[in-house]
């Protein structure tokens, strides 16, 4: 129970590690990221379920895809908004997955689908409990994903000139970075990262048009790890998964799909930066 | 093109200043009066409905439009409306009253959210609102003994002395009285020492702080008055549908009251109104499309919402400043004839550069 609270917790650590990666580069609050990972998973489905195609070249396909999808819609849609009001960005990305739902819901329909993995349905023991191999796939996918984030950020070019972009736009420019180009990479990589938590999580659950609100737990988890540190988060996922497998047996019905955002407020009251964060607020 | 010239200091806040005001929105009360001699009772019905989101939306216009805070948490507040407008009617209490109780109740509600979420700015109170309308769906869900669960309640209907209101005008009549209630003393408060304190928070919290405006308090106030409007509202809207249930309160309709003020145009009343004109226009013309769509594409599950994000998407990159922005260039292009440039409403580019220090 406390694995698949885990997992679970790790997929939402994982949408939020797409939140913040793009509200770091460009303030934007991405609401549509859940539904990156719909999309994602849909992709899944399609390569790896309707056209036969091995596992892992399915995956490799689905995140290249989901990546020059997010590279598109920053080229076509998100780049002429950056840095307006925040209302204008909320609204945007909102309406943005309001969209994505439809078209998916137009071309998959409204059928939920699964994916079936090279370990699915296998279980593992270790002394008396019982663990199903996908929940431990997400798990090992997640510390993967992070490990090589990490590097990216700390020890690439690439990934430094995305750090210094993300800090002040305007003195990048200076420096000399394509900061248009390198903005796109960045909701490239965050959509390719919510692709890779919508195909781990395929398995687990059905992969139907309403998957993309759970990008709005993956929020939950993103505040209460403080929005701006990219570990932070992920422990913010994982705690908001193990507390609503907790609530879910030891709190009254009905209190476990919202103890996400009871948290998130008691979180945002208590400590309005984040659990796990420096931010510093203007003062008079 | 008229030049207005002020002898006194009281011409600055009049409400109607100039007889062109008098005149245009005179003529619009007589249309309004009007129209139900002329139109049939399911346009009436639509347009109470229109009625009742316009004064949802001069409730979220005065946080959102005048005060500048986001809120995607709008339709809690109508679900403390209804629910605690139909619980008093229940209780035997009559209209007027119970419409006040559950307007008063909605104020409190968002006064004590105000208190935890008014230290929060932009992004983070959005959340916060919107975290706070789902954890109000999910009480109205598993709170059975008052709100009737997921199976909803009837709504009885509104009862003036004893006299039942059924019939379709008389209930556009209803809404439209409130409905002007709402507006003139929004532009009332907005012309009194309150409305310009939201403003200034609106327009800069930092320099409103500086001139001693008590931001925490007027932040609170700017809360209550627009969740008591949104209650007012909620109960209003308990009456149309004579059905409350907790899947009207969820997420789509706070994004939708949001749309609603930005499709409109934000930080002004008429941008409330054009909003929700339009949001009750947008459904009907949808459905009458969908008729001559191949039927793949009109029975796609989340066509309507996708079509509503697609014309938000148009909006928010085309023509930020909503309906009311256009109709003002429109207005400024034949007030100053051949002198119109484009550049007049254009925005300057602007850089991001994070307040995140490390």
């Amino acid at each position: 129970m406390i694995v698949s609270g885990i997992a679970q917790g790790c997929i939402y650590g994982m949408i939020a590690l797409g939140f913040v990666m793009v509200y770091k580069a460009t303030e934007i609050l991405n609401f549509a990221q859940g539904d990156f990972m719909m999309l994602g998973a849909f992709l899944g489905v399609t390569f790896i379920t309707l056209m036969n195609m091995p596992y892992w070249l399915g995956f490799v396909l689905t995140i290249v895809c989901m990546a020059l999808i997010g590279y598109l819609l920053d080229l076509l849609i998100l780049r002429r908004v950056i840095g307006q009001p925040t209302f204008a960005l909320v609204i945007l990305t909102i309406s943005l997955g309001f969209v994505i739902r439809a078209l998916a819901g137009g071309i998959w329909g409204g059928d939920p689908k699964s994916i079936s993995t090279p370990y699915s349905g296998k279980l593992l023991n270790i002394g008396s409990a019982i663990i199903a191999y996908e929940q431990i796939a997400v798990i090992a996918g997640t510390v993967i994903l992070t490990t090589l984030l990490y590097v990216f950020f700390r020890f690439s070019k690439m990934g430094v000139v995305m750090q210094a972009t993300s800090q002040n736009q305007l003195a990048a420019y200076y420096m000399g970075i394509p900061v248009k180009m390198v903005l796109s990479l960045i909701i490239a990589l965050s959509a390719a990262v919510s692709a890779i938590a919508g195909i781990l999580l395929a398995p687990i659950s059905m992969v139907d048009t309403e998957l993309g609100f759970m990008g709005i737990k993956a929020f939950a988890a993103a505040v209460i790890g403080g929005f701006v540190s990219l570990p932070g988060v992920l422990l913010g996922g994982i705690l908001v998964g193990l507390s609503e497998q907790f609530a879910s047996i030891y709190l009254p019905q009905g209190v476990s799909p919202v103890i996400a955002y009871i948290m998130m407020i008691v979180v945002l009251v208590i400590r309005p930066e984040g659990l796990f964060s420096k931010i510093h607020r203007k003062k008079v | 093109m008229r030049v207005l010239f002020k002898t006194k200091y009281l011409d600055d806040i009049r409400l109607i200043k100039h007889s062109g005001y008098a005149i245009s929105y005179g003529l619009l009360l007589v249309v309004a009066l009007l129209l139900p001699q002329f139109l049939g009772e399911f346009y009436i019905g639509e347009l109470a409905q229109v009625f009742i989101f316009a004064i949802a939306g001069v409730g979220l216009m005065i946080l959102t439009g005048y005060t500048g805070q986001v809120s995607l948490g709008h339709a809690a507040f109508l679900a403390i409306g209804a629910y605690a407008h139909v619980f008093f009617l229940e209780m035997g209490l009559p209209f007027m009253l119970s419409f006040i109780l559950a307007g008063l109740i909605s104020a409190a509600v968002g006064g004590l959210l105000a208190i935890p979420v008014s230290r929060l700015s932009g992004l983070y109170l959005a959340i916060a609102t919107l975290g706070f309308a789902i954890i109000v769906e999910d009480i109205a869900k598993h709170w059975s003994s008052v709100t009737g669960g997921l199976g909803g309640k009837m709504v009885p209907a509104p009862k003036f002395f004893g006299h039942e209101i059924w019939t379709a005008w008389e209930f556009y009549y209803l809404c439209l009285a409130v409905l002007i209630l709402i507006v003139l003393a929004t532009l009332n408060l907005l012309r009194t020492p309150t409305g310009r304190a939201f403003v200034a928070i609106r327009d800069s919290e930092t320099s409103a702080r500086c001139m001693g405006v008590n931001v925490a308090r007027y932040k609170t106030s700017a809360f209550a008055i627009s969740a008591a409007f949104t209650g007012f509202a909620g109960a209003l809207l308990a009456h149309r549908l004579s059905y409350i249930s907790p899947d009207i309160y969820n997420i789509i309709t706070s994004i939708q009251l949001l749309m609603m003020v930005v499709v409109g145009g934000l930080g002004s009343i008429h941008g409330a109104i054009f909003g929700a004109v339009f949001i009750g226009v947008l459904p009907q013309a949808l459905a009458i499309s969908k008729d001559f769509l191949p039927l793949a594409i009109s029975q796609t599950p989340g066509l309507e919402p996708g079509v509503f994000g697609l014309i938000l998407i148009l909006f928010i990159i085309y023509d930020p400043q909503g309906l009311y922005g256009r109709w003002l260039k429109i207005k400024l292009f034949f007030d100053i004839f051949p002198l119109y440039r484009k550049s007049t409403f254009k925005k300057q580019k602007s850089y991001t550069k994070t307040e995140r220090l490390r």
